[in-house]
């Protein structure tokens, strides 16, 4: 059990950190993206070996998750297809495969395939002693890339224009930045599930921007947020047996965000209002003013993006 | 009779989802799409549990209500700073993780399985039929679909051209007078709509490859809106004829195999548009070269 709590807690830590670079580089939903591709690759992986070997379905997933970045890639370069429809039509159409597939090895003639819509939810209670222990060897190794690496990976992420210009292989930090993506995502799979990973990878970045404009703070901050994830669901399962743990980390990282949003010490929203009392007191009568054409000017920009 | 039963299910659900997805494609929200498809699970639990049948009306407005709140909270949040496609993931994973962590706290109650929400159960469509003063009616899965169809195209027809203008140049919208948040919302809530009566036969997640990938098929072969629309309709349409005979033939789930035949047509549009198709890109490049 203890063994569990630590690899979830890993697993929520690796993910947060991961999640920072996509945050910033806005490729959010390429973790669902990655997280749905998946399950193609892990029936597959089940099909060939006909064992549950959690490695042989890593690098199944792995291998989906890199097609399907590149079947996105493909779509949006060559045709007018814009990016959000691309994932989409891949989204779908590997979940669309992987639901089929799933239900040919149920139907035929596999014989221990049961548990393999374990995945789907995420149950971290089944997880195995060696299964742990290569979620956790995995997770230490994305964290350990993204310390030695962190400089690079923050040029890339902010302005790939000019780390192109000063001579780094920025085309080779992306690649890399989403290899480790599907890595966190094929990971977290096992504990978290295939529709729910993303989460991991997405809520924890967003809550921890709201206490810092500093990338190293924020990638700390994340990560402890989905450590504590993470953690959070594996102990609340553990005290229910019929509860899938993907949903209860899901609604602990919810709530860290929820507690973000409303306290974060940057831009949280009771700090926002302080400032801007600050504000009107110091700036008097003019402030208001230009309060309500800043306003005015916001609800135009509003209906114009709708 | 079954084989009919299903097939017009799955045209029903083609045709709505098909008619929507043109629109989402277009205003670039097909992930949105995405993120309303799995919102509206809480809705439905919580209509389920309420009520005990899968098929009331209440289950309906829930679902709508929870697409319509998710869709608030995506733009609340993005416009409090976060972006877009965060906003997006933070909000349709919360909610789902609502919805799943429900179904399973009452999972010995309901009649409400986590295979039921992720695959659909369009193959017994037609064990759950309408049956008024003792006259089988159909199955009621093809009654609510026919409505939210009528629907759908009754408030696309009136304002097709509210709606043409608002995808392609909102901000023009605007500045004629059109009410462009008021259409916005009426299009998430449309599509809210879909998702729910179509959840039921395909799924929360499948939903989604019925929205996007006819749509997107039909947008590479046409570039009129009108045309676009009945493309995407047709698209689905044979893609539910071609999944069900390949379901039927290995004995697969019904709306995986759906999907996987639209993602087929997909990448032969993709390939042999005869407009925007790579090869017909390439021999145009050539005859160029030449």
């Amino acid at each position: 059990m203890q063994w569990i709590l630590i690899s979830c807690t890993l697993l929520g830590l690796s993910s947060g950190i991961i999640g920072c670079f996509s945050y910033l580089r806005k490729q959010s939903l390429m973790g669902d993206t990655l997280a749905h591709a998946a399950l193609p690759g892990i029936c597959i992986a089940f099909m060939l070996t006909g064992t549950k070997s959690i490695l042989y379905f890593l690098i199944g997933a792995g291998l989906a998750g890199i097609a399907a970045t590149f079947g996105i890639g493909w779509i949006t370069r060559h045709s007018r297809i814009k990016h959000d429809a691309a994932m989409g039509i891949v989204l779908s159409s590997f979940f669309g495969l992987g639901i089929v597939l799933l239900t040919l090895v149920q139907h035929g003639g596999y014989g221990n395939q049961a548990g393999l819509d374990k995945f789907l939810f995420g149950q971290a209670a089944s997880m195995i002693g060696s299964d742990v222990l290569i979620l956790s060897i995995v997770s230490l190794i994305l964290v350990t890339v993204c310390y030695f690496l962190f400089k690079q990976f923050k040029l890339v992420s902010f302005d790939p224009g000019f780390a192109k210009g000063i001579g780094y292989p920025v085309a080779f930090f992306e690649q890399l930045l989403m290899f480790l993506m599907v890595v966190a995502v094929v990971v977290g799979i096992q504990a978290v599930g295939v529709i729910l990973v993303a989460s991991l990878i997405i809520t924890p970045a967003v809550s921890a921007r709201y206490w810092t404009d500093r990338l190293g703070v924020m990638v700390v901050v994340s990560g402890i947020f989905g450590a504590i994830s993470g953690a959070a669901g594996a102990i609340a399962s553990s005290t229910a047996a019929s509860l899938p743990t993907g949903p209860l980390t899901v609604l602990a990282a919810t709530a860290l965000f929820g507690l973000s949003l409303l306290f974060g010490s940057k831009r949280g929203i009771i700090m926002r209002r302080l400032v801007q009392q600050r504000m009107k007191r110091t700036l008097g009568f003019g402030f208001e003013e230009q309060a309500a054409t800043a306003s005015v000017d916001d609800r135009l920009n509003k209906e114009a993006s709708l | 009779m079954s084989d009919f039963w299903i097939l017009l299910t799955g045209v029903l659900v083609a045709s709505c989802s098909g008619i929507l997805g043109t629109f989402l494609v277009l205003r670039k929200m097909a992930m949105i799409g995405d993120a309303i498809s799995h919102s509206v699970m809480p809705g439905i639990v919580i209509a389920f549990l309420l009520s005990g049948s899968r098929d009331s009306l209440l289950m309906m407005v829930a679902a709508m209500a929870c697409g319509l709140f998710a869709v608030f909270l995506i733009q609340l949040f993005q416009n409090k700073g976060v972006q877009a496609d965060a906003s997006i993931g933070v909000v349709f994973t919360a909610l789902f993780a609502i919805g799943v962590l429900l179904v399973s706290l009452f999972a010995r109650q309901v009649h409400l399985d986590q295979d039921a929400i992720l695959y659909g159960e369009i193959a017994y469509v037609h064990w759950n039929t309408w049956m008024v003063n003792g006259v089988d009616l159909g199955p009621k899965a093809v009654w609510l679909l026919g409505i939210t169809l009528i629907i759908i195209v009754t408030v696309i027809s009136l304002f097709y051209k509210q709606f043409k203008l608002c995808s392609f140049d909102p901000a023009l919208a605007a500045a004629c007078g059109i009410p462009v948040a008021l259409f916005h919302y009426l299009l998430m809530g449309m599509v809210s709509m879909a998702t729910v009566s179509s959840f039921e036969s395909v799924g929360a997640i499948l939903v989604v490859g019925m929205l996007i990938i006819p749509a997107a098929t039909a947008y590479l072969l046409t570039d009129r809106l009108s045309a676009m629309i009945l493309l995407s309709v047709g698209v689905g349409i044979l893609s539910v004829f071609g999944g069900y005979g390949a379901a039927v033939m290995l004995d697969a789930s019904i709306a995986g195999c759906i999907v996987c035949a639209a993602a087929l047509l997909f990448a032969l549009a993709f390939l042999f548009s005869p407009s925007h198709g790579i090869v017909a890109k390439k021999l145009r490049l050539r005859k160029l070269a030449a």
